[in-house]
């Protein structure tokens, strides 16, 4: 399975990502610049984290209109897996490609900080080798994290599971605010997931978790 | 030509900084205020196309890029200097 980390003007967590696959997992990858457009020879595609265009406007709404934006929707739309991670999961939001929005925090404040996750939606290739419910720690990083979306959009999600990861219900447990603890949602099709939290950076124990890394080793089917 | 463009949230959208403006207001004593929303406010300058041009561009702007369909509002007005 080839990769992809596509690179915008403000990414930082490229290399984190980039690192899970090389490194780590010994599979192959490239950092694709945003102003490429053929995608055609990856078979998956990281949009990782950072602040795309500074956050200017919205987070997510000058990169969504870059060149391989295109590619990357077309790809989607063909069943290839695109994976948007914090920036990479307001992008998404922002093409179109997951519903509902991501407003500012609820108290307003950036977030660096770990959380708990339980796995939801276990139909997807993302999460497929992991058990529902499981708790997963890693971090989050972000001032607009807070998941929202209409009473109808939520349903949605609910009804053909595609809630792939909820903050934990302990107190303090959705820092973000985030509506119904939503971490992370999967289109329609389960190919492309969206979330706030960082897999990446918690990928080694020397991190303060390897959680992270069992969402990356069920992409590529070696659970 | 300008445009003046003002983008908010949409109602039922919850603004955790309207809110805490609103706070900080009441801290200070300003007080017989219901509520605070807060948004955006962009200008756009335009020379030697009329005005239905410069409102179809601006609405183009508004639609495509600078509001979110999902949670804002935008509202405009086109202005002579």
């Amino acid at each position: 399975m080839h990769f992809a980390v596509i690179v915008f003007p403000g990414s930082n967590c490229d290399h984190d990502a980039y690192h899970v696959f090389r490194h780590i997992l010994d599979v192959p990858v490239n950092f694709v610049w945003h102003r490429e457009t053929d995608l055609k020879k990856y078979d998956a595609i990281i949009i990782p984290g950072g602040f795309s265009y500074g956050d200017y406007l919205r987070t997510g709404a000058i990169a969504r209109f870059s060149p391989v934006m295109e590619s990357i929707i077309k790809e989607a739309n063909a069943g290839k897996p695109v994976f948007g991670i914090c920036n990479g999961f307001q992008i998404l939001i922002e093409s179109g490609l997951l519903p509902g929005a991501l407003i500012i925090n609820q108290d307003v404040r950036f977030l660096s900080q770990d959380v708990t996750l339980e796995v939801d939606s276990t139909d997807s290739i993302y999460t497929r080798s992991l058990k529902k419910g499981r708790k997963l720690t890693m971090p989050i990083a972000h001032k607009q994290g807070n998941f929202i979306a209409d009473e109808d959009t939520l349903k949605i999600l609910e009804n053909e599971n595609r809630i792939a990861f909820r903050y934990s219900k302990n107190k303090n447990g959705n820092p973000n605010g985030s509506t119904d603890r939503i971490a992370g949602i999967l289109n329609k099709e389960k190919n492309v997931l969206g979330m706030m939290p960082h897999p990446e950076r918690a990928v080694e124990s020397i991190l303060g978790s390897d959680d992270g890394i069992d969402i990356f080793k069920s992409m590529i089917g070696m659970a | 030509m300008k445009a003046k463009i003002y983008i908010s949230y949409k109602e039922g959208i919850l603004d955790p900084q309207g809110k805490t403006i609103s706070h900080a207001l009441d801290t200070i004593g300003i007080k017989k205020i219901n509520s605070v929303r807060m948004g955006k406010y962009i200008e756009m300058e335009f020379k030697g196309i009329s005005k239905d041009k410069a409102s179809e561009i601006t609405d183009e702007s508004c639609r495509k890029l600078l509001a979110n369909p999902n949670t804002e509002t935008y509202s405009f007005e086109i202005v002579e200097e």
